[in-house]
């Protein structure tokens, strides 16, 4: 009995590494193609090693304006989808209030449809207004499809918070704004940043409502790379491609690490 | 607010309940409404407006044009013509959805039991490592796959040397590798709302059970399978509604004989510019979504999805 379980969870463990395994797979490819010459443009295999493709990321005419224009998008959508959904999170965690339901339907329901449908209609939405396609509906469309991932992000953290910790506060004689400058808005800060951190990725990476609404000059990085991929694709893609997967592991791992230290003190 | 404030308030929320002087309640009662503004009016301007539009423009008179501008006819035939044009579409994106989902619930159940319950120390590595890989950019993962499977790559060499591929077999452009893809690009989504569930799942249950001579199959089908079934259904639909209305799979790993309906409805929009059919097809799939969420939400509760 005892020897069976012991087989049973080595089994679970050693099922699960494999699974990290296939979700790691493609990854490896793209390392692996960032250090490739191809023989030809529409080349997919691996052919020769190079690292002419770090050393010249820009290579390719329009790539790095394009990332260029990702990050700007991104950062502005962040920063107005996490001002209003922290906003909207604090009201729904500390509020009682007439319309709770239907507030929450509508922030629940863009989570719920698919990427197709809401680029589409928002298409729709700008068409029949009249509103020229770019950069503003690009951001417009990513701060809608971001508001919703932070309320559910700050919610989590401000429905953990521990109330006493306010009163605490306030009975200690510190005015409401105080309260909130000096406990609760630390308290939160962690849960702010993962969403506002979400924020980034969801909009960095997105391509289908993008496509959408962004008209024809409007190319953000993944729609450059969409456009490459029918016209072959240069290794410097797979260069950023590499490079945002070792910031991004970084920055967590560097944080999670932090954050550890911060608990030992 | 001062101290005395808190003396005296009845039971209830910490915050709505104080006794405060008119103005003060006044302007608490219009906090909540004013902290909403700013993202229920974006939301509702982007997200509701339009979905209006699209109901509208599927609508419209399907003999007008983008140039010519569009006539609301209120032509509900647009939706039989788009069904019948386009059925086969619609029911491929729900089979391979579908099936992804399954495979997501075999890969994914095992990979968050093991870190919720297994993984010690080493768990929230793990759970990096889960989300690590959607650091790169999707189009880019769903690129590598096409490597991967590609005609001259290993795994196709490996596969027809142990003869599991005929020897002019093929793995791109088969229903088999678009299934695949969206089984690999949606599996965090999966993965996590079942690990949050699973991480709360209390061991001492399992042992009872297992000190109760139930073998460790009927543990997990008797009381880890029911217990973790809410994670399960907020995974599933995480995972489904995102792979069912994707096309980019479709378009790098199949050919035209593999397409789902957003690239049907991508390319109505996009290319063809035959926007009442679009709408129609646009709106006719968030309407089937949106049936589906509501029948499990309605079953399971909006807790673990919200």
């Amino acid at each position: 009995m005892r020897f069976g379980r012991w087989i049973a969870e080595r089994w679970v463990l050693a099922l699960a590494l494999l699974v990290l395994g296939y979700l790691f797979l493609p990854i490896a490819v793209v390392a692996a193609l960032s250090f490739n010459r191809p023989s030809n443009r529409l080349s997919y295999d691996f052919n020769e090693f190079t690292l002419d493709n770090w050393r010249n990321p820009c290579g390719p005419g329009d790539m790095c304006s394009s990332l260029l224009l990702s990050v700007q998008i991104g950062l502005l959508a962040t920063l107005v989808a996490t001002l209003l959904g922290t906003l909207m999170a604090f009201a729904m965690v500390r509020h009682r209030f007439r319309g709770r339901a239907a507030t929450n339907l509508l922030i629940f329901l863009p989570m719920a449809t698919p990427e197709v449908v809401m680029g589409s209609s928002l298409l729709a939405l700008f068409v029949a207004a009249g509103m020229p396609l770019g950069f503003w509906t690009v951001v417009i469309a990513h701060v809608m499809f971001c508001v919703s991932f932070v309320v559910v992000t700050v919610k989590a953290r401000l429905a953990g918070l521990d109330a006493r910790l306010e009163e605490a506060a306030m009975d200690l004689y510190a005015s409401e704004w105080q309260t909130f400058r000096r406990v609760t808005f630390p308290l939160v800060f962690p849960g702010i940043l993962a969403a506002a951190l979400l924020s980034f990725s969801l909009s960095f990476d997105d391509f289908i409502i993008t496509n959408f609404n962004a008209g024809s000059s409007t190319v953000t990085f993944p729609m450059y790379v969409w456009g490459a991929a029918q016209r072959g694709i240069p290794p410097q893609v797979n260069v950023i491609g590499t490079a945002m997967f070792v910031i991004a592991l970084l920055l967590v791992l560097g944080g999670s690490v932090r954050r550890r230290r911060g608990v030992a003190a | 607010m001062s101290v005395l404030s808190h003396v005296g308030a009845p039971v209830g929320g910490p915050k709505d309940t104080v006794r405060e002087p008119v103005a003060g309640q006044r302007r608490r009662r219009l906090l909540p409404y004013l902290l909403l503004l700013p993202g229920a009016l974006w939301l509702a301007l982007f997200f509701a407006v339009p979905a209006v539009q699209l109901a509208a423009t599927s609508l419209y008179d399907p003999a007008g044009s983008l140039d010519l501008g569009y006539a609301m006819t209120w032509a509900f035939g647009n939706y039989p013509d788009a069904l019948a044009a386009y059925w086969p579409q619609f029911a491929r994106s729900f089979a391979y959805a579908g099936i992804a989902t399954v495979l997501a619930v075999l890969l994914g159940y095992p990979l968050a039991y093991a870190i919720a319950q297994k993984a010690g120390r080493w768990k929230n590595l793990m759970l990096v490592c889960v989300v690590a890989p959607m650091f790169t950019s999707f189009l880019l993962r769903t690129l590598a796959w096409k490597t991967i499977l590609s005609d001259n790559g290993w795994l196709v060499g490996l596969l027809r040397d142990l003869h599991l591929l005929a020897p002019d077999g093929r793995l791109l452009a088969t229903p088999a590798a678009v299934v695949l893809g969206l089984t690999y690009n949606f599996l965090p989504f999966m993965v996590l709302p079942l690990y949050a569930n699973l991480e709360r799942l209390d061991y001492r249950l399992l042992e009872a059970a297992s000190d109760l001579y139930a073998s460790p199959v009927r543990v997990f089908r008797r009381v880890t399978l029911p217990l973790s079934m809410p994670g399960l259904v907020a995974g599933t639909l995480l995972f489904f509604i995102p792979a069912s209305g994707d096309y980019i799979n479709a378009e790098l790993l199949g050919t035209p004989n593999e397409y789902m309906i957003g690239n049907v409805i991508d390319s109505a929009f996009l290319v063809r510019l035959d926007y009442p059919q679009a709408a129609a097809l646009s709106f006719l799939f968030m309407a089937v979504i949106l049936a589906i969420v509501f029948v499990y939400v309605r079953r399971a509760g909006t807790d673990e999805v919200v």
